[in-house]
C-alpha cells in the first residue's frame, strides 16, 4: 500500500506536520497560562509581561479549598510556629484559616466541584443510555414518522438554548426544581438527549443487524440480543458520545448560572464568583479552573481511541 | 427434523411485493434448494420460515402446525448466512457455544463442551476454537457458522447462499462437504442460491423461484431435461439451453426468421404441439451435434475452450445457437459447418406464453 513517496509529498508532508503543530501550540496556550498561573505567586500572576520561570507553588490551591480573612494584625509567633506547612503559607500572604474549634472551614470548591461530577455524570449516563435505546428502535424498526420524529428531536438544537432560560427559570421556579441536582440534570438530558440519539443512530445503522437476527434464531429475545450483541459492539459510539454529552454538561455555564445558587450550584458560576470584591486573586481562580479542566481531560484521555473514531465517524467504512 | 410446509404465502414490503401466492412444501430430511436470481424472494422465504418476517397473507407450518405466532426463537431453526453471522468479539468457542445458552433452553455445561467439541471435528475446525473470529479466513469463517448451526440439532437448517462470498475451489469443497453433512445429520435443508450449478449438484429437490412466484419445482433431472417454461431453460444449465422461435411443420421445425428446418421425433412431441403454431424449440448445448452430413450449414461465430469439451456457438442467419463438443473436434472462427440436434431431447414451448407444451396440459 505504501507507494514510493514523492519529493513533493515529503515535503508537503513535513510542511503539514508543523503546520498542525503551531496550530496545537496555539490551542494549547491558554491551557498553558491558566497551569501557570495557578503554581504562581500571587504577584507574578499580573506582571507584565508575563513571567515564564518561576518557582512554582502550591500555595493557590490551599487557597482555593480554605475559607480565610484578612489579618489586621501580625501573626503571633507561637502559633505560626505551631501551624502545619500550608497554614504557614496563608499567614505568609497576610491572612489567616478560619476554623471552628480545631476544624479548618473548608471553601465551597469542594461542594460545587462534586456538584459539577454528580449532574454531569448523572446527565451523561442518561443521555447516552436514553439516546443508545432510542437510537436502536429508530435504527432496526419501522416507525411511522420516523423521519419527521428524528427532525423533531434535533430541532432542539437549532435555538440557542438560553433564548428560553428565562422561561425554564419561571417554571422551575413554579415546580421547585431551581436549584436542585434532578432540575439541571434534566435540563442537561435534554439538551444532549437530541446529540446522543442522532450520533448514535449513525453508529446503531452501521451494525449489521445480521449479529442480532443471528441470535434471535438462535433463541435469544430482543432485549437479550441488544445486551449480548449490540451493546459490545456500539461500545465505541458509546465511549464517543458520552465524552461530547459530558464535555456539554460539565461546561454549561448559562442554565447554571441562572438555576442554580447555593445548593447545586456547579463549578462553572462559582469560580469567576470568587472574584469577589477588592483585587481579584487569579491564582486562587487558576487554581481552581486547572482543577476543574482535570476530569474531562481524564475521560477523554481514557477513551480517546474511541472518540477519535467518534469523530471521524462515517468518513471510514468498515 | 422437520417438514416445512409454504401456503399462498404473499409479502409486500410497502408497495413492493416481494413474493406472490407462493407455495412450497419441504419434506423431512429433504435437502431442498430455492434458485432464483438476485431480487426473486429467495431470502424473504427464509426469513419468513425463520421467523425474522410475518407473511402478508398465507400461512407458514412447521410439522403440521402453524407458527404464524411464533417468534424467532421459538421456532428452532438454524440460519446460516453468507456473511456477519459471527460475532466479531468472540472466539470460535463462544461463538459456537452461543446458540446453546440462551435462557429458554440453555444446556448443561457438559452437554455444551460435547456438542461443541463433536461439531469442531465434523467440521474440520478444532485448531481453529479459541481464536478470534476476525483472524480467520473466509473458508473458516463459513464452517463456523455452519458449526453453530449443527451445535444446536435444530429443526431444520436454512442457508442464504452461504457459500457464494468464497472462492471457487473452497466452494466446490464446501459444497461437498455440505451435502456429506446433511445426509449424516439426516436434517432437513433449505438451501438457498443464485448459483444453478450449487443447486444441481447438491438438492435433492430444486425450486426455481422469479420474480417472487414458484415457477417450477422438482428433482434437478426434471428442472433440467424438462423445464416447465423458457425462463427456467434459460436459467438452469451451462451454457443455458437454446431456444429458437419457428413452427411444427409435419414433424419438423422450420425456425423463423433464419428458415432451416430440423427433425423432432415422437418422443419430444405432445398433444398441443399443432402444425402452424407459433413455438419457441429449445435444445440444450450437448444435444447439438457437429456432423460432416447434418442438415443444416451454419458458420461457427465462436468457440470457448473448457477443457474435456469446447462450447462452439454456430451462426446461422440472424440466429445463434451454441453445442457442447469434444475439445479435439478442431473448429475454427468462421469455418463453415454441419450440424443437427437430437430430435428425442427438443422441448416445445407456447411462443405467447413461455411455458413447455408438456407442463401445458
Amino acid at each position: 500500500m505504501a507507494a514510493v513517496r514523492t519529493s513533493s509529498e515529503i515535503v508537503l508532508n513535513r510542511a503539514a506536520i508543523v503546520a498542525v503543530l503551531i496550530a496545537t501550540l496555539i490551542f494549547l496556550a491558554p491551557i498553558y497560562w491558566i497551569a501557570s498561573t495557578a503554581f504562581k505567586p500571587k504577584d507574578l500572576a499580573v506582571s507584565v509581561p508575563p513571567t515564564v520561570l518561576f518557582q512554582p507553588e502550591v500555595t493557590p490551591f490551599v487557597r482555593l479549598f480554605t475559607k480565610r480573612v484578612q489579618m489586621q494584625k501580625t501573626v503571633d509567633p507561637q502559633a505560626y510556629e505551631a501551624a502545619p506547612w500550608w497554614e504557614k503559607r496563608i499567614y505568609d500572604g497576610g491572612e489567616r484559616v478560619l476554623k471552628v474549634g480545631t476544624d479548618v472551614q473548608l471553601s465551597q470548591y469542594p461542594d460545587r466541584f462534586t456538584n459539577s461530577l454528580i449532574v454531569a455524570i448523572v446527565s451523561t449516563v442518561l443521555a447516552v443510555g436514553m439516546g443508545t435505546f432510542t437510537a436502536y428502535g429508530f435504527s432496526r424498526f419501522k416507525i411511522a414518522g420516523e423521519a419527521d420524529l428524528l427532525f423533531f428531536i434535533l430541532s432542539t438544537r437549532m435555538l440557542p438554548p438560553v433564548v428560553v432560560a428565562i422561561p425554564m427559570f419561571l417554571m422551575y421556579r413554579a415546580v421547585g426544581l431551581n436549584d436542585s441536582h434532578i432540575g439541571l440534570i434534566i435540563l442537561y438530558v435534554a439538551f444532549n438527549l437530541s446529540f446522543s440519539v442522532w450520533l448514535m443512530k449513525g453508529f446503531m445503522d452501521e451494525i449489521p443487524k445480521e449479529y442480532e437476527e443471528a441470535a434471535l434464531v438462535d433463541g435469544y429475545t430482543r432485549m437479550q440480543a441488544f445486551f449480548k450483541i449490540v451493546l459490545p459492539e456500539a461500545a465505541t459510539g458509546i465511549a464517543a458520545t458520552a465524552v461530547f454529552c459530558f464535555i456539554t454538561a460539565w461546561n454549561e455555564y448559562a442554565f447554571a448560572l441562572i438555576m442554580t445558587n447555593r445548593r447545586a450550584q456547579t463549578a462553572p458560576p462559582f469560580i469567576p464568583s470568587q472574584i469577589g470584591s477588592g483585587l481579584p486573586d487569579w491564582t486562587t481562580i487558576a487554581a481552581g479552573t486547572f482543577l476543574f479542566l482535570l476530569p474531562v481531560a481524564i475521560f477523554t484521555f481514557l477513551l480517546r481511541n474511541h472518540l477519535l473514531r467518534g469523530v471521524t465517524f462515517g468518513a471510514i467504512r468498515k | 427434523m422437520a417438514h416445512i410446509e409454504l401456503k399462498n404465502i404473499t409479502k409486500k414490503f410497502g408497495g413492493h411485493t416481494a413474493l406472490t401466492g407462493l407455495n412450497l412444501e419441504i419434506a423431512d430430511g429433504e435437502f431442498f434448494v430455492l434458485l432464483g436470481e438476485t431480487g426473486a424472494g429467495k431470502t424473504t422465504t427464509l426469513r419468513l420460515i425463520a421467523g425474522l418476517e410475518k407473511p402478508t397473507e398465507g400461512q407458514v407450518f412447521i410439522d403440521g402446525v402453524d407458527v404464524a405466532s411464533w417468534g424467532a426463537a421459538e421456532r428452532d431453526v438454524a440460519l446460516v448466512l453468507q456473511q456477519y453471522s459471527l460475532y466479531p468479539r468472540y472466539t470460535v468457542r463462544e461463538n459456537l457455544e452461543f446458540p446453546l445458552k440462551p435462557k429458554i433452553r440453555r444446556l448443561p455445561d457438559a452437554e455444551i463442551k460435547d456438542r461443541v467439541a463433536r461439531a469442531a471435528r465434523t467440521l474440520r475446525i478444532e485448531h481453529l476454537l479459541d481464536r478470534k473470529t476476525d483472524r480467520l479466513s473466509g473458508g473458516e469463517m463459513q464452517r463456523v457458522s455452519i458449526g453453530r448451526a449443527i451445535v444446536r440439532k435444530p429443526r431444520v437448517f436454512l442457508m442464504d447462499e452461504p457459500l457464494s462470498a468464497l472462492d471457487a475451489k473452497l466452494r466446490e469443497a464446501l459444497r461437498t462437504e455440505l451435502k456429506n453433512l446433511q445426509m449424516q445429520l439426516g436434517a432437513t435443508f433449505l438451501f438457498v442460491t443464485h448459483d444453478q450449478i450449487e443447486a444441481m449438484s447438491m438438492g435433492d429437490k430444486v425450486g426455481v423461484l422469479n420474480h417472487g412466484r414458484i415457477v417450477q419445482t422438482g428433482s434437478p433431472q426434471e428442472i433440467y431435461n424438462n423445464p416447465r417454461d423458457t425462463y427456467v431453460a434459460s436459467f438452469v444449465g451451462s451454457p443455458p439451453m437454446n431456444l429458437i422461435d419457428g413452427k411444427l411443420v409435419d414433424d419438423r421445425a422450420v425456425m423463423a426468421p433464419t428458415s432451416f428446418e430440423l427433425p423432432v421425433s415422437g418422443g419430444a412431441k405432445t398433444g398441443g404441439a399443432t402444425d402452424g403454431r407459433p413455438l419457441v424449440f429449445g435444445i440444450r448445448p450437448e444435444d447439438v451435434y457437429l456432423e460432416g452430413g447434418a442438415p443444416v450449414e451454419a458458420k461457427v461465430h465462436d468457440v470457448e475452450n473448457h477443457g474435456v469439451e469446447k462450447i462452439v456457438t454456430l451462426r446461422v442467419g440472424e440466429t445463434m445457437l451454441r453445442a457442447t463438443v469434444p475439445a479435439r473436434t478442431a473448429v475454427e472462427i468462421e469455418q463453415p459447418v454441419r450440424f443437427a440436434w437430437n430430435p428425442d431431447k427438443v422441448v416445445m414451448f407456447d411462443k405467447g406464453s413461455g411455458v413447455s407444451l408438456r407442463h401445458a396440459g
